[in-house]
C-alpha cells in the first residue's frame, strides 16, 4: 500500500496539496501516482505567476511509460516551481512529497482547500 | 489464468513488481528500470526469459523444412552453433515471427520464438511439416536467463567449471554450445555483449542466485524494451506482425535470395514487393526536445504518413527515441514530422540503431 500522509490534502486526480500558511500551499503529486506511472524523465511546469484554476491541465508529468496531465488541485497564483526536476525528474519518484514538490500556488480563496479530499478519502478513491 | 516462470519465486523476493506479458506474469521493473538499463550498459544485467520459448527440430529432412519454413537460408549455417535471426513468412508474406535458429547438424536445429506467439507458431510449424521428415518438439523443461552487459561474460565466467569455460573460451557472437546442463549462446536483445543461457528448470533458481550474488542485476521488461529499441531490435507485434513485410520491417538483410530456387513461404509476395518498390520502410527516429515519442503517433512526411511502431525516452541518450514506418522515400538525414500531443514537433530520421556496447551510433 502507497504512502499517504495524514498531514496532506489530496485531489482524486492524485495530486497533493500541502498547507504551508500565508495562504501558500506546495502541490505534488502522490506515491500512488509515481509509481502507477514509473520512471519519471520529464516534468513540464507551469511558469511562476501564472494563474491558474482547479481542474485546469498546468504540468505533464512524462514517465518511460507514459505523459501524464497534472491537474491544479486549486485556484490560485503560481509563486515558485521546482526547478530541480529540471534535471533531476527522478526526485518525484523518490521522493514524491517531499524534493519531488511541483510548485507552490498563493491561493485565491482557503476555504477551498476543505473541498480536497484528506488522507482516509484518498486511500479510499485508489483502493477502488 | 496466468502462467509463471520457474524463477516467479525469485522476482517476487527481489521486490518486482509483476505485470502481465502475454498471459506470463512477469517482472516489469525491480524498482527503477532506467537504473536496471543503465546496469545493463555499464556492467551486467540479467533477464528472466524462460517464457520464450524452445523448439528443437530433428529428422533426416530438418535442413529442407526449415529452408522451406524460414526467409533466411539455414544452409548458410555450416559451423556447429552457428545461429541465425529470421522471420517466418506466411503465404502472403507477412511476419509470423522473428526467432533465432541455432544449428547443430543437418538434422539437428534449436528454435526460440516469442512466448506470445507460441501457439500459431506451433501450429504454423506443425502445418509445414506434414510432408517433411522432422521431428518437432517443444522444450519448456528449461528456464532462460539473459546475462547481458560489458561484465557479464566475465561474471559469468566464474561460475563456470573447467569444461563449461573451455567450450565458450572465444565463442563469437551468435553462437551457442551445449555444455554440461547448460546451454550458453552469444546471443541477447540489448546490444551488449553478453550470454543467453539454457538451464534446466530445477537449476534456474540457484543459478539466478549465484549471479545475484556476482553482482548481477535483476531487470525487468521496462528495461529490456528501452535496450532493445537503442539497439535498434524488433519487438514483435509492434515493429511488424502478420500483415507486414520483412522489407517494411527492417529486415530485407534476413531474406536470403540466392539461391533462386529455394521457395520458401512467401517468396513470390516479397520479390513481387521488391520489384514494385512500394513497400515502406522502418526507420529511426530521434527528437531531442522535451517529450517522448510514443507507439501509435502519427508520422507526416512529404509523401504520406507514417506511423510510429514503438516509441521511448532512451535512458542512454537523454532523450526520445523511435522507430516509424514510413513511406519509402524518406531518407536517412531527413526532418520529418510527428503529431505529439496535438502539436507537430520535428524529428530526425535516421538508420533505426541508436546505442550500441553502451555508445551512441549515430
Amino acid at each position: 500500500m502507497s504512502n499517504v500522509p495524514s498531514e496532506l490534502k489530496y485531489a482524486t486526480t492524485h495530486e497533493w496539496v500541502r498547507n504551508d500558511g500565508n495562504g501558500i500551499v506546495t502541490v505534488g503529486i502522490t506515491e500512488h501516482a509515481q509509481e502507477l506511472l514509473g520512471d519519471m524523465v520529464f516534468v513540464e511546469l507551469p511558469d511562476v505567476d501564472d494563474e491558474i484554476g482547479t481542474g485546469d491541465d498546468v504540468a505533464v508529468a512524462e514517465s518511460v511509460k507514459a505523459a501524464s496531465d497534472i491537474y491544479a488541485p486549486i485556484t490560485g497564483t503560481v509563486v515558485e516551481i521546482n526547478e530541480e526536476l529540471e534535471d533531476s525528474p527522478e526526485l518525484v519518484n523518490s521522493d514524491a512529497y517531499g524534493e519531488g514538490w511541483l510548485f507552490k500556488v498563493k491561493v485565491a480563496d482557503e476555504s477551498e482547500l476543505d473541498s480536497l479530499l484528506d488522507a482516509e478519502g484518498y486511500t479510499a478513491s485508489i483502493a477502488e | 489464468m496466468s502462467n509463471k516462470t520457474t524463477l516467479h519465486a525469485k522476482h517476487i523476493e527481489a521486490g518486482a513488481k509483476m505485470v502481465d506479458f502475454h498471459g506470463w506474469e512477469m517482472p516489469i521493473n525491480y524498482g527503477s528500470q532506467i537504473e536496471e538499463h543503465h546496469a545493463v550498459r555499464q556492467k551486467a544485467g540479467m533477464f528472466d526469459v524462460s517464457h520464450m520459448t524452445i523448439v528443437d527440430v530433428t529428422g533426416d529432412e530438418a535442413q529442407a523444412y526449415l529452408r522451406k519454413l524460414v526467409n533466411n537460408d539455414v544452409a548458410k549455417l555450416t559451423v556447429a552453433g552457428k545461429a541465425l535471426y529470421t522471420g517466418m513468412l506466411n503465404e502472403e508474406g507477412g511476419v509470423i515471427d522473428d526467432l533465432i535458429i541455432y544449428f547443430f547438424s543437418e538434422t539437428s536445429y534449436k528454435l526460440v520464438v516469442n512466448s506470445a506467439t507460441r501457439e500459431k507458431d506451433l501450429a504454423w510449424m506443425n502445418k509445414q511439416a506434414q510432408n517433411f521428415k522432422v521431428t518437432i518438439t517443444e522444450r519448456p523443461e528449461f528456464g532462460m536467463i539473459a546475462v547481458q552487459g560489458p561484465q557479464a561474460k566475465a561474471i559469468v565466467a566464474t561460475l563456470l567449471n573447467d569444461e563449461q569455460l573451455a567450450a565458450v573460451d572465444g565463442m563469437k557472437p551468435f553462437f551457442g554450445v551445449q555444455t554440461g546442463e547448460l546451454f550458453i549462446a552469444t546471443t541477447g536483445y540489448t546490444g551488449e555483449d553478453g550470454y543467453e543461457i539454457v538451464v534446466p528448470e530445477a537449476q534456474a533458481a540457484d543459478l539466478w542466485q549465484k549471479l545475484l550474488d556476482a553482482g548481477v542485476a535483476p531487470c525487468g521488461l521496462g528495461a529490456r524494451d528501452t535496450l532493445r529499441l537503442e539497439a535498434g531490435m524488433n519487438l514483435y507485434g509492434l515493429d511488424m506482425d502478420e500483415t507486414v513485410s520483412p522489407l517494411a520491417a527492417n529486415m530485407a538483410w534476413t531474406i536470403s535470395w540466392e539461391p533462386t530456387d529455394r521457395n520458401f513461404i512467401g517468396r513470390s509476395v516479397l520479390e513481387a514487393q521488391k520489384e514494385a518498390g512500394d513497400q515502406p520502410k522502418l526507420v529511426g527516429l530521434v527528437f531531442e526536445a522535451k517529450g517522448v515519442l510514443r507507439t501509435g503517433l502519427k508520422v507526416i512526411t512529404p509523401d504520406g504518413d507514417g506511423i510510429i511502431t514503438s516509441g521511448t525516452f532512451s535512458p542512454t541518450l537523454g532523450h526520445s527515441i523511435a522507430m516509424a514506418r514510413v513511406p519509402r522515400s524518406v531518407k536517412f538525414g531527413d526532418t520529418i514530422q510527428v503529431e505529439m500531443r496535438k502539436k507537430l514537433v520535428d524529428v530526425q530520421v535516421i538508420k533505426p540503431s541508436f546505442v550500441r556496447n553502451g555508445k551512441k551510433v549515430f
